[in-house]
Order: structure tokens, then C-alpha cells, then sequence
């Protein structure tokens, strides 16, 4: 039972951390052209 | 220029960023070549291009004018139009909310599905109440934050003393919140908190997938804007010319206006001689003759020589404006257009929370406690909460919308496809809309495959509509255009130069060939041939006239032509035509059929049609429309054929049929589980089931509707 009191902070930590690198990505402007974004990868850069 | 070379050294003057619409960018070479292309320009920073809303965002010296900068995107091989100011922000940073939303609600269902699975399998006692704790403390942020969308517009809908169906969703959202708190704090053995969470998620889905599919309809009409001038060269006292925004003009002023510039200002011409572009006020293609003296309204197209035009009128005083502000007021009746699903919450609604208060009411009489009795009304009201009523709306519009965008239907939001469906009678503009809305040259195929090469490279040194019409019925034939010499334009005379030492031409005719007809005339040599231009219905005008009459819609056209003009198109349409009517009488003539009970479909193009758009019941604009009938048009549609209005009017039908389906199921759905709420056997895990369940049968049901633009 002391296990549960380690992992369960753990997983909610670990949950917190995908959400705010989920709002960070969307507040950075990464989710506004994905059409565009799928394009980009096929520029050659010289 | 003398002062410039000072400012090399100088520090960098804050860079001024523009928006430019670019409908032409498709394939990652246009990015590149955009953003590699444009910095070369001297006075331009950088290029960001949004290949999703066909959009450039440059970052400039403030000195560079939005002609200029246009200018350089042309030179790159791509049509663009500035755009003022997006309106559309205020939307994107809605859904982005929305979307955030959604993020803190899925993280919070799924943490708390974890722990209640846990409970389900059976925790007790100590771990129980502890999990209960955790599941609080995860659930009060998440609900405080994910709910805030649905209590705002409950809170708005009861400040006005209306019910939607945000009402009941806040009601049991915040019900369940407090009765599980209340639980919890009582070490007591259920707490619905995936619940209430898990419901919030659902909603917020379909809320976003719903915001997500307006925004893209609208980045697809902000794509195809052809802004009004957003500024004019204006001629100061000592003959010196500098750039002046719109809003900055003056009447007294005088603007110097190049062929292939719009207008910003109305005003009267005092110098020069033009052809100039009324179709976005009249819906006429043909370009109207000006001289010294002749008034001219802001947002025409000046397609001959330059001329310079003494302001009389700018800003809010212009034509232009005068029809918005019509436009404006007519569009104040659509916004009395109940949606659906606030139609039916207004019955629900009250249903759902009479049945909580009677089983209350019910168990006490029975005997049981207080706060027993109270549990299983919260239960009920839990089990009736519209979770799948949320979806039932939202995922059959989307799916429709889906696939009218993929016939080339943009249709703006979801009350305009209810709205479609309800329509009786259509009532239609003749040019631009029954018909193409510009001139296709006849008889080409008359002419030798050399004259047609010869034309082609002849028209195309022009800006004039008609050698434009001439470049895409020579290019659609896939003529190659000859080499010319001495190529010379003469304004308001037409295109000379020499092939293989032949003086050939492309211009105006030397005789009045006819008063009304449109006409250009190619001379080589001695030998002169007259090219005659119509402006040609769309190809499946009569078909589609017809369809929409076989399901049951009245049709009539409305066109500010002459009545004579109208007699072929009518015969051939086999349709009633109004002649002679002016912006308002046109929407005189939607009040008036309004008025004796008809839903009137307006489908309109030109911006005389943008009051009655406005008034419509529902309104429709073909791609090629000007621009504020394109911004009122509940859809738009792309390409030269009319069939996407009957398309769209029977997949309307058809989604409103699936939505009183998902209705339908989902109210059958929750009266199935009701009696064992009212029982007091739902237990939290029931409650999870039964809400899965009835949301994804009611996407499964939405998603038929992939086929509904066929």
C-alpha cells in the first residue's frame, strides 16, 4: 500500500507534465497550420 | 530616396507586419518560395506563410506601402489581396480556449477513471475515502476550469430568462460536483466525479470539433476576399504623390488611381479616361465608360488608363458603406433563428428536472431519508444529463459540413445548415449567380491556331476583363501564346504590336457593333475579326432550377437588369424574373415573400445582393462574389456550376433528419436508464456505461452522414 503513496503522485505528475507541454505547445502557435507543417518537411534546404 | 542612405547606419525602425491572402498556395515549393522569394525585396524582413488559411504574414519597413508589397508577391508568381483585419482572431483564440479546455477535461476524466476503476475493483475503507480525495482534488480545478464555457452562456441564456441547453448540462454538472463533495466529506461509498468530468469532456468534443470546422469555413471565404483599397496615392499641393491609408482620406483630396487599382474613396474624375469595373455594385461585367466629371464609387476596379479622382466621400460616407450599414440591419432577423438544440432543451430541460424533483419528492413520501432521496435525484439527473443531446447536434453538422467542403461547399456555421433545410423558396440573382458573372469570348474555335497564339499573347499584356476572358478560354484550349514584338498598351484602345513583321492588334472595335453587346476586335495585317463576348449561364443553371423544384422549393429571379435582358434566362429556367430592382427592393421582395410565410434561400453574388443575403432566411454566394456577400452568404460556394446549391439544400435536409435521430436515441437511450435511476441502482459505474455508450451511438449515427453531399 505505501507503493500506491509513491506511484499515484508520480502518475498525476507525470499527466501534469504532458498537459503543460500541451498548453505550451498550442499557446507557441505549433497546432495553427498543420497543413503547412505537413508541407515543410518536403523543402530541401540548400 | 536623397534621405535614405542615412538610415542604412541607423538602428532598424520597428518592422510592421501585414497580412496578405494568397488562395494560390498549395504544394510546399509555394512556401519556399514565398518565404525564400519575398526577403529579397529591399524593405521586407521576413515571410511566414499559413498554408491552412492561405496566408502570408510579412514582416516589413513601415515605409513599404501594401501595393508595393503586393507588388513583390505577384512578382513571385502569385495573386494576392491584402487583408485589413482578420476578424477571424477573435474566433481562433475562442477555439484555442475551447481546446484547452478540453485538454484539462481529458486529463482529469482519465485520472479519476483510473482511480474509480480502482474503487469498482473494489478498494474499501481508508483507500476508498482516500481515493475519493484524490479524485476531489483533481475534479473541483477541472470542472472550475473545463466548465467555464457551458455556465457562461447558461448564465447568459437565464439572465435573459431563456433556457438552453447549456442549462441543464451546468445544472448537472454542478449538482453531481456538489453531491460527490458532500460524499466525500462523509467518507460515504459512491462519488460520481468521473462523471461529471467525463461528461465535460465529451461536450467540450464536440464543441471544438464544431469550432474547428467554422474556423476552417471561414479561413476558406477570408482566402477568396478580394479587399476593397486599403489606401490611395494622393496628390499633395506641390504635385508630390504619397501613400495615404483609407481612413486617412478626405473629401477635397485627389488620388491618382493606376489601371488594375480599386478605388478607396467615391469620388468625382477630374482628369483621364477609363473603363472602370461596377461589378461588385451592380453585378454587371461589362466595364463602365468615365471621363472628367463622371462620379466613381469606392471598390470599383479601374481597369483602363490611370486617372485622377477628387475624393467626395471616404470611410462610413461611402456607397459602400451605405449598403452595409442596410445590410447590417436586415441581418438582425437571422439571430432570432432559435437553433435546434435549444428548441429542444427548452422542452428537456424542464422534463429532466420535474423527474429529479418528483423521485425526490417520491422517496421521501417512501420513507427514506433526505439524503438518500437526494442521492438518487442527483443520480437521475446525472443519467439524463444530455451528454449524447450535447454530441447529438454538433457531430452530424460537422460531419456534413465535412463533406460539403469536399464538393466545394463552405458552409459557415451550423444554424445556417438548419436553416438551409427549413428553406421554401429560392430566390435567385441573375448575373454572376444564374449566370458566370464575366464575359466568355464565342467563336474561338473560328479562328487558325496561329491567330490564336497571336491572341493569346496579345490579351495577355492586358488587365482588361475582356482580354482576361480571352486568356482563359485561349489557355483552357491549350494554346500556346506566339512572340510579339513592340508590344504597346494604349490605354482605352487596346493592345499593338508586331508578329513576324505584321502589325497585329487587339482592340477596341472601330464600329458600334451593337449598344448592349460586348465585343473586341483583332486586327493582322488589313484582316480584322470581331470576337464576341456573352456573359454564358452556368452550365447546369436549368438543371439545378429544375432539381430544386422537384424537392419541393419555389424558385424566382430577382436581377437588377432590364426585363428584357431577363425574357431568354426565364424561358430557359422556365422561372418567373423581377426586373428593375434596386439593393432595397430586393430586399423589399424577401420582407414580402417573408411576410406571406415563405423561407426565402437567397443566392446572390453582387453587393446589391448583400441586403437581401442579410434578410434571407437562409443565403448562399457563389466564390466569385464580392466580398461583403461572400462575409453575409450563410455558405459559399466554389467553381463555375450551380449544382451545390441543390447539394447543399438536400444534405441540410438530410442533417437535419440524422440530427432528430441522434435525438431521438439519445432521449430513447436515457428513458431506458431512468427507471433504474428512479430505482436508486445507478451506481457511479452504471452512470460511466450509460454515457459512453449513448455518445457513441450517436457519433456512429453522425457519422452516415460522410455520404450526404453526394
Amino acid at each position: 500500500m505505501t507503493g500506491l503513496g509513491l506511484l499515484i503522485p508520480i502518475a498525476l505528475f507525470l499527466g501534469l507534465l504532458g498537459l503543460a507541454a500541451f498548453f505550451w505547445a498550442l499557446r507557441d502557435g505549433q497546432f495553427d497550420d498543420s497543413e503547412g507543417a505537413a508541407a515543410r518537411i518536403l523543402i530541401d534546404e540548400e | 530616396m536623397a534621405s535614405q542612405p542615412a538610415l542604412v547606419e541607423a538602428p532598424p525602425v520597428e518592422a510592421k507586419e501585414s497580412l496578405f491572402a494568397v488562395p494560390g498556395i498549395h504544394c510546399a515549393g509555394c512556401i519556399s518560395k514565398i518565404e525564400n522569394g519575398l526577403p529579397q525585396t529591399p524593405g521586407i524582413r521576413s515571410a511566414r506563410v499559413n498554408m491552412s488559411a492561405k496566408r502570408v504574414a510579412i514582416s516589413h519597413d513601415p515605409a513599404l506601402t501594401p501595393p508595393e508589397l503586393k507588388a513583390a508577391i505577384v512578382a513571385l508568381g502569385f495573386d494576392a489581396e491584402p487583408l485589413a483585419d482578420p476578424g477571424q482572431d477573435v474566433a481562433a483564440a475562442e477555439g484555442r480556449a475551447l481546446v484547452r479546455a478540453l485538454a484539462v477535461a481529458g486529463f482529469a476524466a482519465m485520472n479519476i477513471m483510473l482511480l474509480s476503476v480502482s474503487i469498482w475493483s473494489g478498494a474499501e475503507g481508508a483507500t476508498r475515502t482516500m481515493f475519493h480525495w484524490l479524485s476531489a482534488l483533481i475534479a473541483l480545478p477541472a470542472v472550475a476550469y473545463a466548465g467555464r464555457p457551458f455556465f457562461r452562456s447558461a448564465w447568459a441564456a437565464l439572465r435573459q430568462e431563456r433556457t438552453n441547453m447549456d442549462v441543464p448540462i451546468s445544472i448537472g454538472v454542478l449538482l453531481t460536483t456538489a453531491m460527490s463533495l458532500f460524499e466525500t466529506l462523509r467518507g460515504g461509498e459512491h462519488a460520481w466525479f468521473d462523471g461529471a468530468v467525463m461528461l465535460l469532456f465529451f461536450l467540450l468534443a464536440g464543441r471544438c470539433l464544431d469550432s474547428m470546422m467554422r474556423a476552417r469555413a471561414r479561413a476558406g471565404v477570408a482566402a477568396l476576399l478580394k479587399q476593397t483599397a486599403p489606401g490611395a496615392l494622393v496628390l499633395d499641393a506641390g504635385g508630390r504623390s504619397g501613400w495615404t491609408a483609407a481612413s486617412a482620406l478626405r473629401p477635397g483630396m485627389r488620388m491618382i488611381v493606376a489601371a488594375g487599382e480599386r478605388l478607396a474613396a467615391d469620388g468625382r474624375v477630374v482628369e483621364g479616361e477609363s473603363g472602370i469595373d461596377l461589378a461588385f455594385l451592380t453585378g454587371e461585367s461589362a466595364p463602365v465608360r468615365v471621363r472628367a466629371g463622371d462620379v466613381v464609387q469606392a471598390g470599383a476596379m479601374n481597369v483602363e488608363g490611370p486617372i485622377t479622382v477628387e475624393v467626395t466621400a471616404a470611410g462610413a460616407d461611402t456607397v459602400i458603406a451605405d449598403i452595409a450599414r442596410l445590410m447590417e440591419e436586415a441581418g438582425q432577423g437571422k439571430s432570432r433563428h432559435v437553433q435546434i438544440a435549444d428548441r429542444a432543451a427548452r422542452y428537456y430541460a424542464p422534463c429532466v428536472h420535474l423527474l429529479a424533483a418528483l423521485s425526490f419528492a417520491g422517496w421521501m413520501i417512501a420513507g427514506a431519508g433526505a439524503h438518500q432521496a437526494l442521492l438518487i435525484a442527483v443520480a437521475v439527473l446525472l443519467i439524463t444529463c444530455p451528454c449524447a443531446l450535447g454530441l447529438a447536434v454538433p457531430a452530424a453538422q460537422i460531419v456534413a459540413c465535412g463533406a460539403l467542403m469536399r464538393r466545394g461547399v463552405l458552409v459557415k456555421d451550423g444554424s445556417a445548415l438548419e436553416r438551409l433545410a427549413e428553406v421554401s423558396e429560392a430566390l435567385f440573382d441573375k448575373t454572376g449567380t444564374l449566370t458566370l458573372g464575366r464575359p466568355v469570348p464565342q467563336g474561338l474555335d473560328r479562328l487558325g491556331r496561329e491567330d490564336q497564339s497571336i491572341l493569346l499573347a496579345l490579351a495577355r499584356v492586358s488587365r482588361h476583363p475582356l482580354s482576361d476572358a480571352l486568356r482563359q478560354g485561349l489557355e483552357a484550349r491549350q494554346v500556346a501564346p506566339a512572340s510579339l514584338d513592340r508590344i504597346r498598351e494604349i490605354p482605352g484602345e487596346g493592345v499593338f504590336a508586331d508578329h513576324d513583321g505584321v502589325a497585329v492588334s487587339l482592340a477596341r472595335p472601330r464600329s458600334v457593333v451593337s449598344l448592349f453587346g460586348l465585343a473586341s476586335e483583332y486586327r493582322s495585317g488589313e484582316r480584322a475579326v470581331l470576337l464576341h463576348f456573352t456573359d454564358a449561364l452556368r452550365p447546369d443553371a436549368v438543371e439545378t432550377l429544375r432539381e430544386l423544384r422537384s424537392i419541393g422549393l419555389k424558385t424566382l429571379i430577382a436581377s437588377g437588369d432590364r426585363p428584357e435582358a431577363l425574357e431568354e434566362i426565364a424561358r430557359a429556367t422556365g422561372t418567373t424574373a423581377v426586373g428593375h430592382l434596386r439593393p432595397a427592393d430586393k430586399l423589399a421582395l424577401v420582407g414580402r415573400l417573408q411576410a406571406r410565410g415563405e423561407k426565402v434561400l437567397m443566392v446572390g453574388d453582387g453587393l446589391n445582393d448583400g441586403p437581401a443575403l442579410a434578410a434571407g432566411h437562409a443565403s448562399m454566394a457563389p466564390a466569385s462574389a464580392s466580398d461583403a456577400s461572400q462575409l453575409t452568404a450563410d455558405a459559399v460556394f466554389l467553381g463555375d456550376r450551380l449544382a451545390p446549391v441543390a447539394v447543399t439544400v438536400r444534405a441540410a435536409r438530410r442533417t437535419i433528419a440524422v440530427v432528430k435521430q441522434n435525438f431521438a436515441l439519445a432521449i430513447g437511450y436515457n428513458v431506458l436508464a431512468v427507471p433504474l435511476a428512479v430505482a436508486g441502482k445507478v451506481t457511479p459505474l452504471v452512470a460511466a456505461i450509460a454515457m459512453s455508450t449513448s455518445s457513441l451511438i450517436v457519433i456512429a449515427n453522425a457519422l452516415r452522414l460522410k455520404g450526404a453531399a453526394k
